[in-house]
């Protein structure tokens, strides 16, 4: 009887084997009541996206949006629609830039910026939303212009700006106007880019005053739209007067260079100046190796699971090897010091086709696990990997054994790796992203190309409870000195008042609305997402990583 | 005959110079080809590419683009059977086909005519003559004048004797041109004047006959429907009709029945092959212009009329470019997208033109003869039915639709056709605009086309993103993976399509059609108010013009043909027994199909009220008004002549004429401006 099973046992021996190098496990059980309740609790934050969402896919309002339809405009993201290739994909950056940030409502800040491919390049668009205060630049508008200005500085990205705006907002000048990071940055990073040969195209399509009238005139290549052009189609006779600025600006000024007669036509025009971009010699980052694999192979479990894996609770532990199963090609993750500093999981894999180094958190960080995301990093560097962190850190181990081996010196060690590292770098905060963890894990300051957070994601210096603690022992102290009494009911309040405030300000609402972020996404889009980032970030040329001193 | 013997050692004819144009000239080369005759083509400067000349050995020009100048010019032609050693002519039908003169010179030249005696043609051209030597052979005739008196006067007379209704006809040419129905005295000069124009202009001669107009004829042209006694009392008097001229070669004697009485009349012969022969050649298995090239060698028929089997039935419906709405008028373009529906031994598709060729406004507009055969009539219907569902013509109007009507139409389907079957049916086959119902339902029809067009055009411009745009400059190509992917929404789209509704061309709102893409790779199609109207739908590209399209469960075949003209994106849908004609406004846009299109000045499409354009391209014959006139509504103001058809056109209101600056003898275009009819001299009085 044995020997049939001889023959039939090869091919699952094989399989066996195959499955032992690299790929990861399924690591969910969907039977099980984490599953199902990490399901529930999800859902109901994806909801929750969901309605905010669409409040700010709708603009300004209803009646702002009918008035703009009446003058026959577009809205910012159907422009941008028409300004894309056909059917292909765009990554909008930071929707929810301002949610309940003033008093007004300022949806998406005000302004759509993106990144999507016109004729086969990529672009950064940067689109007024004219339905939103009439265009006008709020602090907000003004640090998500930037930021996607960066994005494009970064990654070499042609910028497309589609101008409908009122200059600044005035009764927030002093927010908007005068410091560095302010209005006239714009101008600045236009000059800037333009001298460094990243095309800056922008398109009047409304009104452009005040300041707003120096992106088209700072830019390389502009175009206008003929104003009031709707009332010529009622067939009465337009003398040349009601052909306004167009014709000024194209015919007399010299201001702008391409006259369109509608908005679809300056929309078209403007696609033809990015095909006709010629940018000879540009040698990106995929042009230096073609490392692209286009038959790349789809995640072995369904991407949907990543729904129901982060729970809300971040006390409770999941393992970051079934994220990574649902975000790489065919699940398959070289793991790299598996056995060491276990906390902290590193290793190789590709994301459609894209070869990335991945980090990602399975607990605090330990002097080893440090340690390790430090060699991980230098090895990416070296190799021209672009890295992936899966943000998921309460921080780095305290106490005083830590101390004594030196936890301050690993820690100085990722963060001064992950500062210096020139590779592209795309940071997911799937968890908690607290403390010097953050650091480690490239947070903000430490510059990725890209940043989003899932809707359970919370951000803070430190978790809500235990700056409470903290904050309560230095009042208590503080207290004790000065001879005050301090009631049990009142510590319990005072704490719970930090607690709240923790939580209001480590929302991903709160940082996403700052820009502290370039969005929040659905974990199952997350596969795609840092699929997108990686592809955006390969327009740049290679450049080498040089470290500072590394505390020894 | 005496024909027979004379020539009995002749040469065989071994190269034919087909002297027409189009299909016929086509259809006569595929039979000489079979018989390894060779083939020469003649050509105008407008045919110079088509498909004619492309069919033929060798082609020779003849003159410009006028057919009197080309196709009519005997001489050129003649000499060029010479030059390319051709020693027969095949006329075809139409143009040269029924000239006595032009047979003459062919056989002065020492060439074979293909076709009768010059002498037999010149008896039964004029039908006047023809029906005098009818008369004396005993064939029966339609009461009427059909003397040489041309005389108006004495016209108006004759016509009294015979009675009102009255036909008037030119005494030679055929297919209708010239034609006029006169129903009372008082319409009868400017209709015999027209006639007379029309005749000069198509056939050179403008003499006129007048007849007894039959108000419930019948025509007849042996065909089957009719009883076999009553078909060999035709054809009896048919050999008598030849005979009395002494006629050899294919011809048509065609008679008229009065469908009240019974009684037939003899109409007239057409002495050549006739334009509907393929549906004698399917319901005989014989191929004609063999048989006419046989005779044309001297040979005997290959059977006697006793051999003759008669089996099934056929149809043949002519595909013209006209415009069914105004009135079946000739209409010109580009053929965009032509596809006609392949070819069996029971389908034939006669056609002389091919994708991309131009209609013109020289020639007559036909495009194509669809000819089914059936075991019996009704098979040979639904044959017919299905071919015209699936015979694409994309660029310019075409009569499909109105023939897939007529197909359909409960009268014609039982049989009874009569030569005013369109008149008496027109509420059938023509939609009220007043009727809710069969508005409605067009509608609805029109709704499902637009979403399907909607998934199909999303589709392939996807599909055609993919391929192009990636590749040389290495984008990844997950940027174009389907659906689109957008953050935290779905990417979605919406298209404006205006339904080229040929019935009410004004009386609707365009179509607003929104496309979700869905995360399963459908596209939710929307419509109407709050999207009253929604599908699911998949399109999946197969190849060229042809997708697969799966609609709320059911999966189907489609075909799209679309082409930028005039700032318009065209879009042409055929699925089923269905067919629509979309448009899409592109404006100035530079499609990026249509770079060509880069214009820069931008003319509306919409005009003042009161403004008429030419209805069809064409040369104007006649201004009957002067600029700044008074006139009523439905006041005659020009005349046009396209493809030897007259069309009047008329004030649209009472008013004053302005702008009327076209004279006799200009071309003008299709669509272009002709003059304005203001309601009152609003902007005399102001400046005065």
């Amino acid at each position: 009887n044995s020997a049939p099973c001889i023959i039939a046992n090869p091919i699952q021996r094989l399989q066996a084997r195959h499955f032992s190098i690299g790929v990861l496990p399924d690591g969910v059980d969907r039977n099980s009541e984490t599953f199902s309740q990490n399901s529930d609790d999800m859902g109901r934050l994806l909801s929750e996206l969901q309605s905010h969402i669409n409040k700010v896919l709708a603009g300004g309002g209803e009646a702002a949006v009918k008035r703009n339809r009446s003058r026959n405009k577009l809205l910012p993201r159907e422009r941008i629609d028409r300004l894309l290739d056909p059917g292909s994909s765009f990554l909008e950056l930071s929707q929810l830039a301002g949610h309940e940030l003033y008093g007004d409502s300022v949806p998406s800040g005000g302004i759509v910026t993106g990144i999507g491919p016109v004729h086969g390049r990529l672009c950064m668009f940067m689109a007024n939303d004219s339905t939103v205060k009439g265009g006008t630049y709020y602090p907000i508008t003004v640090k998500k212009h930037l930021r996607a200005q960066e994005i494009a500085a970064q990654c070499k990205l042609p910028c497309i700006y589609l101008v409908d705006c009122g200059g600044a907002f005035l009764p927030k000048q002093a927010e908007v106007f005068p410091d560095k990071e302010n209005f006239g940055r714009i101008f600045y990073n236009q000059a800037t880019m333009s001298s460094q040969g990243i095309p800056q195209i922008a398109l009047v399509l409304g009104s452009c005053t005040a300041g707003g009238a120096y992106i088209p005139a700072m830019a390389d290549e502009s175009i206008i739209s003929k104003g009031k052009f709707w009332q010529a189609a009622t067939g009465e006779e337009v003398s040349a007067e009601d052909l306004g600025g167009a014709t000024v600006h194209c015919k007399t000024s010299g201001v702008s260079d391409y006259f369109a007669q509608d908005e679809m036509h300056g929309l078209a025009l403007g696609r033809n100046i990015v095909k006709n971009l010629h940018l000879a010699g540009n040698q990106g980052m995929l042009n230096a190796s073609s490392r692209i694999d286009l038959a790349y192979k789809e995640p072995l479990y369904d991407v949907k699971d990543l729904r129901s894996i982060a729970p809300v609770d971040l006390k409770q532990q999941f393992d970051v090897r079934s994220v990574i199963a649902r975000i790489v090609d065919g699940s398959e993750f070289d793991e790299f010091k598996k056995l060491y500093g276990t906390t902290l999981v590193t290793g190789f894999a590709k994301i459609f086709g894209q070869p990335v180094g991945i980090l990602g958190n399975n607990g605090i960080l330990f002097n080893e696990s440090a340690l390790k995301g430090a060699h991980f990093i230098e090895l990416c560097c070296q190799r021209n990997i672009p890295l992936v962190f899966l943000q998921n850190i309460t921080g780095f181990m305290v106490g005083s054994r830590s101390e004594a081996i030196g936890i301050a010196k690993s820690g100085a060690k990722v963060v001064m790796a992950v500062s210096c590292a020139k590779v592209p770098k795309v940071t997911i905060m799937i968890g908690g992203s607290f403390g010097a963890g953050n650091y480690a894990m490239c947070g903000r300051a430490y510059n990725p190309n890209f940043l989003f957070l899932w809707p359970n994601a919370r951000i803070s210096v430190m978790g809500g409870a235990q700056a409470a603690g903290v904050l309560s022992q230095i009042e208590g102290a503080n207290k004790k000195r000065q001879g005050i009494q301090w009631t049990k009911e009142e510590e319990e309040e005072f704490k719970s008042k930090v607690v709240k405030k923790y939580e209001r300000e480590g929302n991903p609402y709160y940082s996403t609305a700052r820009l502290w972020d370039d969005g929040i996404i659905d974990p199952a889009d997350t596969r795609k997402v840092i699929g997108l980032c990686i592809s955006a970030t390969m327009n740049r040329p290679l450049e080498d990583t040089k470290y500072g001193v590394f505390r020894m | 005959t005496p024909h027979f013997e004379t020539t009995s050692p002749q040469q065989r004819i071994e190269k034919i110079l087909v002297a027409n144009r189009g299909e016929i000239a086509c259809r006569i080369m595929r039979t000489a080809k079979r018989l390894g005759i060779q083939t020469v083509a003649v050509y105008s400067d407008a045919d110079k590419d088509s498909l004619h000349v492309k069919s033929a050995d060798e082609a020779v020009h003849i003159g410009p683009p006028p057919a009197r100048l080309s196709y009519l010019n005997g001489s050129n032609i003649v000499e060029a059977a010479i030059r390319t050693g051709a020693q027969a002519i095949h006329p075809g039908y139409g143009f040269l086909s029924e000239s006595s003169e032009f047979a003459q010179l062919v056989q002065d030249k020492g060439l074979t005519f293909i076709g009768p005696p010059a002498s037999a043609i010149r008896d039964m051209g004029d039908k006047s003559a023809s029906k005098r030597i009818m008369g004396a052979a005993g064939v029966p005739l339609v009461p009427g004048y059909h003397g040489s008196e041309q005389d108006i006067e004495i016209m108006k007379l004759e016509a009294d004797k015979i009675g009102y209704p009255i036909l008037i006809k030119p005494t030679h040419g055929g297919g209708g041109k010239g034609m006029r129905i006169v129903l009372s005295q008082n319409d009868f000069a400017d209709s015999f004047l027209g006639a007379q124009r029309e005749a000069a202009a198509s056939f050179g001669i403008n003499t006129i006959l007048l007849e007894k107009y039959i108000t419930q004829p019948r025509h007849i042209e042996v065909q089957p429907g009719i009883t076999d006694e009553f078909r060999s009392q035709l054809g009896q008097a048919a050999v008598s009709a030849a005979k009395a001229v002494g006629y050899y070669n294919a011809g048509t004697v065609e008679f008229i029945v009065d469908t009240i009485t019974g009684q037939f009349y003899f109409m007239e012969m057409n002495t050549r092959l006739q334009v509907e022969h393929p549906v004698t050649e399917m319901i005989v298995g014989q191929d004609l212009v063999e048989w006419q090239i046989r005779v044309a060698n001297g040979e005997p028929l290959p059977i006697s009329q006793v051999q003759v089997p008669l089996s099934g039935h056929a149809f043949e419906a002519r595909i013209y470019a006209e415009n069914v709405p105004k009135g079946f008028l000739p209409a010109t373009g580009v053929l965009h997208h032509y596809n006609p529906v392949p070819v069996s031994s029971t389908v034939r598709v006669e056609t002389g033109v091919e994708q991309g060729d131009i209609v013109s406004m020289h020639y007559d507009p036909m495009i194509a003869k669809l000819v089914v055969w059936g075991e019996n009539r009704s098979a040979a219907l639904v044959k017919l039915k299905d071919c015209l569902s699936k015979f694409q013509v994309a660029g310019v109007p075409t009569n499909i639709n109105f023939l897939q009507k007529l197909a359909n139409h409960r009268a014609f389907i039982e049989g009874n056709v009569e030569t005013h079957f369109i008149e008496h049916h027109k509420d059938d086959l023509f939609i009220d605009p007043n009727n809710k119902v069969i508005c409605e339902d067009a509608y609805h029809a029109a709704r499902l086309s637009a979403s399907l067009v909607a998934a199909c055009l999303c589709e392939k411009e996807r599909s055609v993103s993919r391929e192009s745009y990636p590749g040389d400059q290495s984008l990844h190509s997950i940027w174009y993976s389907h659906p689109p992917f957008r953050v935290n929404h779905h990417a979605q789209s919406t298209m404006e399509l205006e339904w080229e509704n040929e019935y009410e061309s004004n009386s609707l709102k365009p179509l607003m059609v929104s496309i979700t893409y869905q995360p399963d790779g459908n596209c939710l199609i929307q419509m109407g108010e709050n999207s009253a109207h929604s599908s699911e739908v998949k399109a999946s590209h197969l190849g060229n013009d042809s997708y697969s399209v799966e609609a709320d469960g059911v999966t189907m075949h489609v075909s799209l043909a679309v082409y930028t003209k005039d700032q318009m994106k065209h879009i042409h849908i055929w699925h089923g027994p269905h067919y629509h004609h979309f448009r899409q406004k592109v404006g100035i846009e530079l499609s990026d199909e249509d770079e060509s299109h880069h214009k820069t000045s931008f003319e509306g499409t919409s005009h003042p009220p009161g403004t008429v354009v030419a209805p069809m391209a064409g040369l104007v014959v006649k201004v009957l008004v002067k600029d700044g006139a008074k006139v009523e509504d439905g006041q005659p103001i020009l005349v046009l002549e396209a493809m030897k058809m007259e069309h009047v056109v008329k004030a649209t209101s009472g008013g004053y004429v302005q702008g009327l600056k076209v004279t006799a003898g200009q071309q003008v275009q299709d669509g272009s401006v002709l003059f304005r009819v203001k309601v009152s001299d609003f902007h005399f009085q102001l400046s005065s």
